[in-house]
């Protein structure tokens, strides 16, 4: 191919060779048949992208303390020099937002641009999680309406009843998502019309279930129930509320916790939906920035490749994609668990090796894959796993030597540890599992659901632990019990159990008498 | 497709009602960070900002998750010597690999035990000052209002060019037109009609006399309606402006000093962070501080900062030769009506036996009727003399304004500047 006159060189950038540079990758893009939202990119200055950050990524936020204090983290760490800002900030909408910082050299504008405009949108344009779960076309306008709902609580209620509300709510909010059913589509207008009528809807139907009034007809009665010993009208008759155990807290407080007032409830859906719309990128971490990074590399040097770029450009870009995907090994100062931006490049890399240039051992692993067309599998593999899935489906032996991955049992019966497995023939596949479990955020978070909220008696919520491998909780339980009862507004329980047996219980109030003990 | 947006002009700090909320939750944690840092620092150093840091623990946000025990499996990388069913020990002290797969999460500040944060100078001194009020700041902003602002006042028909009022000068000249040329318009239409009549007779009856007359008549009036001034002199009107009286904002503080051979260095510098918070406190309520530099042993003199804190002098003590100074330097350059007068005293105590009670009358009769604030802080482990008896009886007669306390060492000085000038309850 011959070569032809870079378009620019230096480090120094303008909106026009910006422009240039953008074509010319959304050229290589598209020959690659990447499938993207249209890109907004914005150029801002370094204190913006502060701001940005400390609002995690979201354009338009409500006000809360946490953000600032998030805010005061970055900046103070940006001072020391300790963290280069933003490699790049994108958010998933339609448009894709992407920032450039201003400050930044030419070299990171065009790799940012490869790796957010084209990396992470057509990652989100694509991967089934984001599809179902978050709505990138209204998110905006919905951040818009929740911005403006909670200033209005604000004005009316008092900035400290509404901080305190989602202190509680924050608490709970990876507890705040629906993980099998898919919310529809939200906006701005529709919101506030239908904020209205829930309003009193939600009121009504609270109302119903905590009426203190006997119910004579009651439909909702299990048979065999009625009359017994105890309770011979039956009017502890009704059956466990709610009938099945719910896993998402949010959602079971804001139709169900008694005391609660209308604005509050709204609010607590408002936290529940950003809780949401965030969920699927927790799932994705390492796919998500894997395939960003992939592509950044790919259409880099793509651009090199062609002559659109010179060699000190290249240079610059290779030292920084090199930084980028280093993984500092378990014992090195810099050691800050598993770079999932090194994890996710070298899955996606050695994913198009296994298509392109397969091994035997490649053709014994992945008999389906090897020597498959590598555009297609990665395609596939992109829109269809989240980072659980995808690293159980295609974390190969080659990446594990690579990486010289092994695994440790830590466990406290033992008192030492025990290497379980290595980068050898009898470790690949234990490896595998055990690092895909660890990005299950059934396995990273603790199992807790709502058991059952005692509507007739004294009002108490009782939540259920499921221990895992004897994994107990942290002693932050307290003080998210005791968010929990401020929504409540009534004692709240966690029975915490191994193996159907209930090994520790929890309570806010404490107990007058030594609360915390468990009970057996 | 894709578009670039140029935001850089757009507004930053976005973050700033968050950076807020935060400091407000966190109010007594950074108080008492930046108390200790008022009593630690060196005086020049107050232009600062400061780190702060909050124990992790207090400022987490909770949320369920595991904690140690039970059974985990650590994916971790980079082996080189292990093999499988190698058994290690458990490495001392807690967290070790307890990062091990967590994704990277940015989470800054984990395994931190404090959230250490940078305060900027505005929002230390803030915290500073926090709760502290000017004593008796809005007091001349009733009397001996000297200084005064124009402020508008309506519109007059009288006034300086540049002060006209365009739209209401225009307005008037318009319903002047209309008023000047209703009559004339009137005339004009009765002559056409005239005019018309007498042209639409059967030419036999028309009188060609009246017809000249009549057209000599339009001609007359078309030319007094084009005579009608588009604008005229009593079209005008201006600005109106009208000088009212304002509460003054200048200050000027005079820091008066004991130099004699009693004072060391060490008692200068206490006496110097006294009157630098005094400073710094007049400056963020006054556009404009002066500082009034006098030193006395037998005899007063004014000097520059430099002189005032270093020079050394030896010497008795007439403390009242700086007082009449103080009050010579007000009558010549600070008239009370103009400028909101400070008073900052430091002494060691110590006193020409006769001195203090021309001290008392200088103070009683001169000075505090015309000051805002006099504070005398005496710099003394030991018993008080004379003088500060004299001086509490000007207290009791001044509660509001005369202040006065006893500062033993370095560390006393922040407490008893907050004792000065805390916020009174009910103004006085």
């Amino acid at each position: 191919m011959t070569r032809r006159k870079p378009i620019a060189s230096g480090s120094d950038w303008n909106f026009e060779i910006l422009t240039e540079f953008e074509q010319e990758i959304a050229r290589l893009a598209d020959e690659y048949r990447l499938d993207t939202y249209p890109n907004q990119i914005e150029v801002i200055t370094s204190e913006q992208m502060m701001d940005a950050y400390a609002s995690v990524g979201m354009p338009v936020g409500y006000h809360h303390w946490s953000f600032g204090k998030q805010f005061l983290a970055v900046e103070q760490a940006y001072r020391r020099g300790q963290m280069g800002l933003a490699y790049e900030l994108v958010i998933n909408s339609d448009p894709c937002i992407a920032y450039l910082m201003e400050e930044n050299t030419l070299m990171m504008q065009v790799l940012v641009m490869a790796h957010a405009c084209y990396g992470h949108n057509s990652f989100f344009k694509g991967n089934y999680l984001f599809r179902t779960w978050t709505d990138a076309g209204s998110i905006i306008d919905y951040l818009v309406f929740a911005r403006r709902y909670i200033a209005e609580c604000e004005e009316r209620h008092g900035v400290a009843a509404v901080e305190q509300l989602l202190d509680a709510c924050h608490a709970l909010q990876n507890y705040g998502v629906d993980r099998y059913k898919r919310p529809s589509p939200i906006s701005a207008e529709e919101e506030v019309r239908r904020q209205k009528e829930r309003e009193a809807l939600l009121q009504a139907q609270v109302n119903t279930l905590w009426r203190t009034i006997p119910d004579r007809h009651r439909e909702d009665r299990l048979p065999g129930m009625e009359g017994g010993e105890e309770d011979p009208l039956g009017l502890h008759a009704g059956g466990r509320y709610p009938p099945e155990p719910q896993e998402n807290l949010l959602y079971f407080i804001e139709k169900n916790a008694p005391l609660l007032a209308p604005w509050q409830r709204e609010v607590v859906r408002i936290v529940r939906k950003l809780a949401q719309y965030f969920y699927p990128q927790r799932q994705t971490q390492v796919m998500n920035e894997g395939w960003a990074t992939f592509w950044h590399y790919t259409l880099m040097n793509r651009l090199y490749e062609e002559g659109a770029v010179d060699e000190g450009l290249m240079l610059e870009f290779l030292q920084s994609h090199t930084a980028v995907v280093q993984q500092p090994a378990f014992d090195s100062p810099l050691y800050n668990g598993i770079n999932p931006y090194a994890l996710g490049f070298a899955m996606f890399s050695d994913l198009r090796r296994i298509c392109e240039s397969p091994t035997d051992e490649d053709h014994h692993w992945f008999p389906d894959t090897a020597g498959s067309d590598w555009r297609e599998t990665l395609e596939f593999a992109m829109q269809n796993f989240k980072d659980e899935s995808f690293i159980q489906q295609f974390l190969s032996p080659r990446v594990i030597r690579d990486l010289k991955l092994f695994m440790v049992v830590d466990d406290d019966q033992d008192e030492m540890l025990e290497v379980a497995a290595i980068h050898d023939e009898r470790g690949y596949q234990r490896i595998r599992e055990s690092l895909a479990a660890h990005y299950a955020l059934a396995v990273r978070e603790p199992n807790i659901q709502v058991y059952s909220a005692d509507i007739r008696g004294d009002r108490s919520l009782t939540l259920h632990h499921v221990q895992d491998d004897r994994r107990p909780l942290a002693r932050s339980v307290y003080p998210v019990l005791r968010h929990l009862h401020q929504l409540w507004g009534f004692p709240v329980r966690l029975a915490s159990a191994q193996d159907e047996r209930v090994v520790r219980r929890y309570q806010w109030p404490l107990a007058d008498e030594a609360g915390d003990t468990g009970e057996g | 497709m894709s578009y670039f947006i140029d935001r850089r002009a757009n507004a930053k700090h976005k973050s700033a009602v968050n950076r807020q909320r935060f400091l407000d939750r966190y109010r007594t944690h950074i108080k008492r960070s930046v108390e200790e840092a008022v009593n630690r620092r060196s005086i020049t150093d107050m232009e600062r900002g400061e780190k702060v840091s909050i124990p992790t623990r207090d400022i987490s946000e909770p949320v369920f998750q595991h904690g140690a025990g039970g059974k985990r499996r650590i994916i971790a990388p980079g082996n080189q010597e292990f093999v499988e069913g190698d058994r290690l020990q458990r490495p001392s002290g807690g967290g070790g690999g307890d990062g091990a797969g967590e994704g990277g999460a940015s989470n800054q500040g984990e395994g931190m035990d404090e959230f250490a944060f940078t305060l900027s100078r505005e929002e230390f001194l803030d915290f500073v000052f926090d709760g502290l009020e000017l004593p008796h700041l809005e007091r001349k902003a009733m009397v001996d209002l000297d200084e005064v602002r124009p402020v508008r006042a309506g519109v007059s028909k009288e006034g300086v060019p540049a002060r006209v009022n365009i739209v209401r000068s225009m307005r008037e000249a318009h319903a002047r037109r209309i008023a000047m040329r209703a009559p004339i318009r009137r005339a004009l239409r009765d002559a056409r009609d005239a005019l018309e009549a007498e042209e639409r007779k059967d030419p036999v009856l028309r009188n060609p006399a009246r017809i000249a007359e009549l057209k000599a008549e339009i001609e007359r009036l078309e030319k007094r309606l084009e005579a009608v001034p588009f604008i005229d002199t009593y079209d005008l009107r201006y600005n109106h402006l009208v000088n009212q009286p304002q509460p003054s904002s200048k200050a000027v503080m005079f820091c008066v000093m004991d130099v004699s051979g009693s004072m060391t260095q060490a008692h200068k510098d206490i006496a110097k962070r006294f009157f630098l918070l005094l400073y710094l406190f007049l400056e963020r309520n006054y556009e404009k501080v002066e500082l009034v530099f006098v030193r006395h042993h037998t005899a007063a003199r004014e000097v520059d900062e430099e002189e005032f804190f270093y020079s050394r002098e030896t010497g008795g003590t007439i403390v009242s030769s700086a007082l009449s100074l103080v009050d010579e330097i007000i009558a010549e350059r600070y008239p009370p009506g103009q400028w909101n007068l400070y008073v900052a005293q430091a002494s060691d105590g110590d006193n020409w036996d006769d001195d203090s009670i021309t001290c008392r009358d200088l103070l009683i009769r001169k000075l505090m009727p015309r000051v805002q604030y006099f504070t005398y802080v005496e710099i003394t482990p030991h018993a008080h003399q004379a003088l500060w008896e004299e001086y509490e009886t000007v207290a009791t007669e001044f509660p509001a304004r005369f202040a006065m306390r006893q500062i033993v060492e370095a560390g006393d000085i922040y407490p008893v500047f907050r004792e000065l000038f805390k916020r009174r309850v009910a103004g006085g």
